[in-house]
């Protein structure tokens, strides 16, 4: 998280919004604990990471449709998803990456 | 979010910036998806998930979320049905104290904010305690260092760096960090300089056994010259001092 703020703090100064993603539950194995982060501008751009880099994409492309709906997502991500095909975790667990837009201040 | 979650999130970002300990409980499903509530230690709290059953049940689990500085998933029984909790914890950062804004501080303040510690850069001299010297310290403390190191307290965590090789400024900075628990105390110096340092400390009061939990020469054996090299020597050897691999 604190690596991310003067990311936050840039972003905010240019007038972009913010979604944040944080995985807030894990089975089996994955490559970053319970609690990491990742966050995402209304450009697309993002910092941190939920997944080490396995699921990255997808999440940037849900947290633009939370931008733009104001409504958080609880999503799902690993071998038995369906998405899984193409965005799954390389170390066969499961996570769940809850997405929100960040107040703005 | 409403202008309360505002305020809450603001509150939380700016505790895990100055490196305070703190937990935000938000819902993560149920007709409140979203709503948060931020967690003190002390047992304070400010903001609502929107449901008393599901205020309750975070302030309850929050005492083993601090306990452990893990962050926990849970699900609650309410009138709606169930709903699922995340009770996050930011765990502060451990601290690394740096007395002397010299050249090594510089890159030592680069390396140590990439590998997360909260960085503190201490030095009476206005000279080199410059801002415009330390712009990505998290502090830059312009006083005594023992005089600060007196008033904070150091704890089990704190790692501390004495380099201003101005015996008036390290000798009594090294006495306070040795008093204390702090985790790793390295000193700037030849094995010569160290010795005379030695004797210092021992005049003033302090044992053999806790002169020698300072690490001198500093930092790991990798050939450095540069002031940044020494600088990744000290990280280096902090890094393995706090994974156990070096006493």
């Amino acid at each position: 998280m604190r690596e991310l703020l003067p990311t936050l703090e840039r972003w905010r100064h240019e007038q972009k919004r913010i979604a944040l993603a944080t995985v807030v539950r894990i089975y089996g194995s994955a490559p970053l604990p319970l609690g990491s982060k990742m966050a995402i501008a209304s450009t697309g751009e993002m910092a941190g990471s939920v997944s080490g880099g396995c699921v990255e994409s997808a999440v940037v492309q849900e947290a633009l449709e939370v931008l733009r709906s104001g409504r958080p997502r609880l999503l799902t991500y690993g071998i038995a998803d369906e998405v899984a095909q193409s965005v799954g975790l390389a170390c066969g667990g499961v996570i769940e990456v809850f997405v929100e837009p960040l107040p703005e201040f | 979010m409403a202008g309360t979650d505002a305020s809450i999130y603001r509150q939380f970002e700016e505790a895990v910036r100055r490196g305070r300990l703190v937990a935000m409980a938000t819902a993560l499903t149920g007709p409140t998806i979203g709503a948060k509530m931020l967690l003190w230690p002390g047992g304070g709290s400010e903001g609502s998930l929107g449901e008393p059953t599901l205020d309750a049940a975070a302030r309850e689990r929050v005492a083993q979320v601090f306990a452990s500085l893990r962050p926990e998933r849970l699900t609650v029984e309410t009138a709606g049905g169930p709903v699922e909790l995340f009770l996050d914890v930011q765990p502060p950062p451990p601290r690394l104290w740096i007395v002397g804004a010299v050249h090594i501080a510089a890159a030592l303040v680069t390396y140590a904010r990439t590998l997360g510690f909260y960085t503190i850069v201490i030095d009476p001299r206005t000279a080199f305690a410059a801002p415009e010297r330390f712009p990505h310290a998290d502090e830059l403390i312009t006083c005594w260092p023992d005089a600060v190191f007196a008033e904070v307290g150091l704890d089990e965590s704190a790692c501390v760096v004495v380099l201003t090789h101005d015996e008036k400024i390290d000798n009594p900075a090294l006495a306070m960090a040795l008093r204390s628990p702090a985790r790793y105390i390295g000193a700037l110096g030849s094995r010569r300089t160290h010795a005379k340092r030695a004797a210092t400390l021992k005049a003033l009061g302090l044992e053999d056994a806790q002169i020698a939990r300072i690490h001198a020469p500093i930092g790991l054996d990798i050939g450095a010259r540069r002031p940044e090299e020494i600088a990744l020597a000290i990280m280096a050897e902090i890094v393995a001092v706090m994974n156990g691999k070096v006493e």
